[in-house]
């Protein structure tokens, strides 16, 4: 359990076509949809191809691998459920395999920079894992 | 490309004074009474509007907007429609009043927007990819979505915070010479803006549209009609729009938006190099939306905002090529969906010659801006006044 566990803040909104997506990151694994046609990987999920039209997406798991493409640290939250955690760090998160994604991420008292080195990292929201991120080890320029 | 002959033009504008908070006001309300403004402005009577553009009305009428608003307004328009673009919307009723003018349904057409700050505001269910995909990780709201905008052009282009802050101080200069702005009596100086709380990093407060009640209203009629009208017409001289994405995590560029081709699309038409504009009346939510625009526009290379403001001269009235002389949003007040037409009624004034204390002297062309979500929806036009 961590501050972010006892948040109570809106949580994800499931329903059939997304629940790999959520399912697996409450299990530890990032998925992400890819097209068998174009070869594309798509995020968010969608019911065909966004790329090519083809109905022809499956899900795949992503390597977790990611690049920080910005960031911003949120001293003042949208929605104020997220007031006990703040200032806290949003960015959007580049994937290895192409699609962007906006994620909550974790910088242990690190202070991010575009560019830098992410690690999947699922992480307890207001009870519910989420697949977050998390500065990785090295040195980020 | 082809250059539209000017068959269309604003021949009317009406403006309610931004208010704080609001008490017990219905948005028809709000809406019918700058209508009757604008009507008035044009020198016709309400039963001479044959066309209605509308915006959305989050929690109030979900549907039928455009029927709702007519009934209430005892209109019977021949076409009737809402324009949806966020801030965008409002320039994107003007030309897509002028092509339904042009295609014979309609002569004259009232544009509104209008909203109130009642303490109880609606929210109506949202169910959209970006509510199921960022507010779960504490992405909630534009302030995040444009700081993260933001950062990736700071990170990219080495901007320095103080090239922000100047357009704020620009917008709250300008704002100084509008009484019926938000900010009017209330500079702020780069110092100020920087020492002004900081809300999603890099924003700071001051970097940000204070949110107000109003409303906006702007009558589009034929060439023709409008030259019989009481002020200088206002023609409609080019157009161009574009939707990219809506959450900000699928941008397809975070440092340079769809106002590039829909600037260059309606310059393009209109015949004319941004150098050529008389006033630049931009859409400015945020710093980073101003400084994009301006580099989206082609006034100066990408990331070089900062100099090109300095070499301008600010943004008031005097300086080379204005901007934003009724303060902007960020000094005006952003009355929601009618924010983005106070950038089109500022350039109807200015080349009306109707600005005194911030007239652009010899103003007959204006290069205007509406932008939506998250640098996602844009609308650019070129206005000029009739010789």
């Amino acid at each position: 359990m961590n501050d972010l566990a006892q948040l109570k803040v809106p949580g994800p909104i499931y329903e059939p076509l997304n629940a790999h997506f959520w399912q697996g990151a409450a299990d530890g694994v990032l998925k992400i949809q890819n097209c068998v046609d174009c070869g594309a990987y798509v995020f968010y999920p969608r019911p065909i191809c966004p790329h090519c039209w083809a109905d022809a997406l499956t899900w795949v798991r992503a390597s977790g691998a990611a690049t920080l493409k910005s960031f911003s640290v949120i001293h003042k939250p949208g929605h104020p459920g997220w007031a006990p955690v703040a200032p806290y760090v949003v960015g959007l998160v580049e994937l290895a395999e192409g699609p962007t994604m906006l994620s909550h991420i974790l910088t242990n008292a690190r202070t991010p920079t575009v560019g830098a080195t992410l690690a999947f990292a699922p992480t307890d929201i207001g009870g519910r894992v989420l697949p977050c991120f998390t500065l990785s080890e090295e040195i980020n320029q | 490309m082809r250059h539209l002959s000017p068959r269309a033009a604003i021949s009317g504008i009406g403006e309610l004074t931004p208010q704080r908070r609001t008490e017990d006001v219905a948005t028809m309300d709000m809406l019918m009474r700058v209508s009757a403004e604008a009507i008035a402005d044009a020198g016709l009577a309400p039963s001479e509007v044959d066309g209605l553009l509308v915006g959305p009305q989050v929690g109030e009428t979900p549907q039928h907007v455009p029927a709702a608003v007519a009934e209430y307004f005892g209109m019977q328009p021949t076409m009737a429609n809402m324009v949806d673009l966020g801030g965008a919307s409002g320039p994107g009723m003007i030309w897509r009043a002028a092509a339904a003018i042009a295609a014979g349904q309609c002569e004259t057409v009232l544009c509104v927007l209008g909203n109130h700050r009642n303490p109880v505001a609606p929210r109506s269910p949202n169910r959209n990819p970006a509510r199921e995909f960022d507010t779960p990780f504490g992405a909630s709201g534009a302030n995040t979505s444009y700081a993260l905008l933001m950062q990736a052009h700071m990170a990219r282009y080495g901007c320095k915070p103080e090239d922000y802050a100047a357009l704020a101080a620009g917008s709250r200069a300008n704002a100084q010479f509008n009484p019926a702005a938000i900010f009017h009596g209330a500079p702020a100086s780069v110092d100020d803006v920087l020492a002004s709380p900081m809300i999603a990093s890099p924003l700071h407060l001051f970097e940000i549209v204070m949110p107000v009640a109003g409303g906006e209203a702007v009558i589009v009629t034929t060439a023709e009609r409008a030259a019989k009208g009481p002020h200088r017409s206002v023609h409609l001289l080019g157009a161009g729009e574009k939707v990219t994405h809506r959450a900000v995590s699928q941008a397809p560029d975070l440092t340079s938006g769809p106002l590039k081709p829909s600037i260059a699309r309606a310059l393009g038409q209109a015949g004319m190099d941004v150098a050529q504009v008389d006033f630049l009346s931009f859409y400015d939510c945020y710093t980073i939306m101003l400084a994009a625009t301006i580099e989206d526009a082609g006034l100066c290379a990408p990331g070089k905002f900062g100099q090109w403001l300095r070499d301008n001269g600010g943004m008031g009235s005097d300086a080379r090529q204005p901007i934003n002389t009724h303060g902007g949003q960020l000094g005006f007040g952003q009355p929601d969906l009618a924010g983005g037409m106070t950038h089109v009624v500022e350039a109807v004034r200015q080349i009306r010659g109707d600005t005194p204390g911030r007239q652009i002297a010899g103003c007959n062309t204006a290069l205007v801006t509406g932008n939506g979500a998250t640098m996602s929806e844009a609308v650019a036009l070129v206005l000029g006044g009739a010789s």
